[in-house]
């Protein structure tokens, strides 16, 4: 499995008053069983990217390969792009509508038209899958649940499809801390316990250091910086001057080595900066 | 898509038309409708259709515009064609079976598709050429005489300006929707049409909720600052009708009686 993304270009409105270039030209491609994190400020054109991997989009220009085929000549079926391709939108809740959980989650299964006991079953298995407990809720209505579990329950309503891809749009936004590692911890669970590719975008700095084997940035609908999140993040002054930021971890050793210039750091997260720090203390407490 | 339909939409622009004061253009589109309902032959129409297109060419907003936004209005003129088509009685010109067109029948059916064609078109021009919040406060003043007698036209006023206002945003929501749902394998495209029915409720449930979302968000907001009706408001930007709205007031009333004298035209057919 992988996805290719070639020269896309999208225009919002063309021809019209409020015409919007939102990506232009954009280049990448994911490999199996990777996770990818993307990276930009608002109105970048991160959410438009997204949009093209399951064909809800038909770029301008360019072309989109899904496991080496293409999805942007107009000869392939969407249904089936869609069950390759799960996406989760940015706050997911708010696509939810049956009565009970477990029917919310069965829409899309029931739309590739399997049989009932598959239904049941990956129904099941996707809600216990995000981490919630499949009998305590699969009766209750979504809309007495807690926003994290909202969220869960509609990010299970997309696996339950059983795609090969997943990419959530800000997975993470406006969840308070715990329920953000929740989060967190189910798309790792998902990640392992699938093996499929995951792409996704965050604000926070810490998650895309800590999650991803590739990063994309993005700016004006363009990659301005792609590469492993170390190679990325070294480029400090770059990102804050597209509004972004390096890691919490490693501002402060950044600021840290300014002051004490024998301590060279290039840690990214807090585990790493912890370490380096014990290193440095180890090393400096003989002399 | 959803987003196309352009029916009260505001197209920005500094043309003579937009800088009339709302009032006048409110007027004016009132006025226009009346005279359509004036009119009795194809001159008439011929000239309101004149007006009409010398209204938009100065508005320089682009025809395409107006027309992509109206596809939905004109089939359902065109549903109405064909019903008065064949519903009227009269002298037969054609007969097939049980269905049958008759002359008055053609007539009425031309007569009433072109009178809503213009119909649409000259309101749509008021909207798109007048900011949503002048439009509401030209309304409002225009409707002040009448809280003399109760009228709330400071709340019939404030109710167009959200409903206006959340034209676009509930657009944005539904679209968002449509494809967090199509993500999960919807198709509105396909099946009879109480599978389509069906497959509507999947965007109306969560559309539902987002407007009332939206709706307590925005009276919580309004009560944070202080809203407590219409008494007593004063507004930042005060409309004034200047030497233009005069311009078209004459124009208005040459127009006026230009379509009165059209009825004592002779009619073509
Ligand atoms: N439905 C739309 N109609 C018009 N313009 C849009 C629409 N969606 C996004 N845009 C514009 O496209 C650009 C990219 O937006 P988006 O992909 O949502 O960025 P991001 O997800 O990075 O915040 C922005 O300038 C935005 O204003
Ligand atoms: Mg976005």
């Amino acid at each position: 499995m992988s996805i290719e993304v070639k020269d896309l270009r999208y225009v919002y409105n063309p021809g019209m008053p409020g015409e919007t270039v939102a990506l232009d030209g954009v280049s990448f491609e994911v490999r199996d069983g990777e996770i990818l994190g993307v990276i930009g400020h608002t109105g970048s054109g991160k959410s438009t990217l997204l949009q093209h991997l399951n064909g809800l989009l038909k770029p301008a220009s360019g072309d989109v390969y899904v496991d080496g085929q293409c999805i942007t000549d107009g000869k392939a079926k969407l249904v089936e792009i869609r069950r390759k391709v799960g996406l989760v939108f940015q706050y997911p809740e708010y696509q939810l509508f049956e009565e009970t959980v477990a029917k919310d989650v069965a829409f899309g299964p029931k739309n590739l038209g399997l049989s009932e006991e598959e239904i049941a079953d990956r129904v099941k298995n996707a809600i216990e899958l995000v981490g919630l407990d499949f009998e305590a809720i699969k009766d209750s209505s979504p809309f007495e649940l807690s926003g994290g579990q909202k969220r869960r329950v509609a990010i299970a309503g997309v696996i339950a499809m059983h795609p090969s891809v997943l990419i959530l749009d800000e997975p993470t936004a406006g969840l308070d801390p715990s329920a953000h590692a929740d989060v967190l911890s189910m798309i790792r669970r998902i990640h392992e316990s699938m093996g499929i590719i995951i792409i996704f975008v965050s604000h926070n700095m810490a998650d895309i250091a800590d999650m991803s084997d590739w990063v994309i940035v993005m700016d004006h609908g363009r990659i301005v910086l792609r590469g492993k999140p170390r190679e990325v993040f070294s480029h400090g002054e770059m990102l804050s001057g597209m509004g972004l930021a390096v890691t919490p971890a490693r501002a402060i050793m950044n600021r840290i080595s300014a002051e004490i210039p024998d301590l060279k750091s290039d840690a990214l997260t807090i585990d790493e900066a912890a370490a380096e720090l014990r290193e440095y203390i180890n090393r400096t407490k003989n002399i | 898509m959803i987003r196309d339909i352009t029916l009260g939409q505001y197209y920005p622009g500094s043309s003579p038309v937009h800088r009339l004061d709302a009032r006048t253009k409110i007027i004016a589109t009132l006025l226009y409708i009346i005279e359509l309902f004036i009119v009795n032959n194809f001159w008439g129409f011929l000239i309101a259709g004149a007006a009409l297109f010398t209204v938009i060419a100065i508005s320089r907003v682009p025809v395409k515009f107006i027309f992509r936004g109206l596809t939905a209005v004109f089939l359902i003129i065109a549903f109405t064609f064909v019903i008065n088509l064949f519903m009227v009685d009269g002298r037969i010109l054609w007969q097939w079976k049980i269905f049958k067109i008759t002359y008055e029948g053609l007539m009425r059916a031309l007569f009433m598709a072109v009178r809503l064609v213009l119909l649409i078109i000259g309101s749509s021009m008021m909207t798109l050429t007048t900011k949503p919040i002048e439009l509401t406060d030209g309304l409002e003043k225009l409707l002040k005489p009448f809280s003399l007698i109760g009228l709330p036209s400071h709340e019939i006023a404030l109710m167009m300006t959200i409903a206006l206002r959340f034209i676009p945003t509930l657009m944005e929501e539904t679209d968002k929707i449509i494809k967090a749902q199509q993500a999960r394998g919807a198709d509105f495209e396909s099946g009879n049409i109480f599978q389509r029915a069906k497959s509507l409720i999947p965007i109306l449930i969560p559309l539902f909720i987002s407007s009332f979302r939206i709706a307590q968000d925005l009276a919580l907001a309004m009560e944070a600052r202080c809203y407590h009706g219409g008494a007593g408001r004063t507004r930042m930007n005060e409309i004034h009708f200047a030497r233009g709205d005069a311009a078209a007031a004459i124009l208005m009333i040459v127009f006026l009686a230009v379509i009165i004298a059209s009825r004592f035209l002779p009619t073509i057919f």
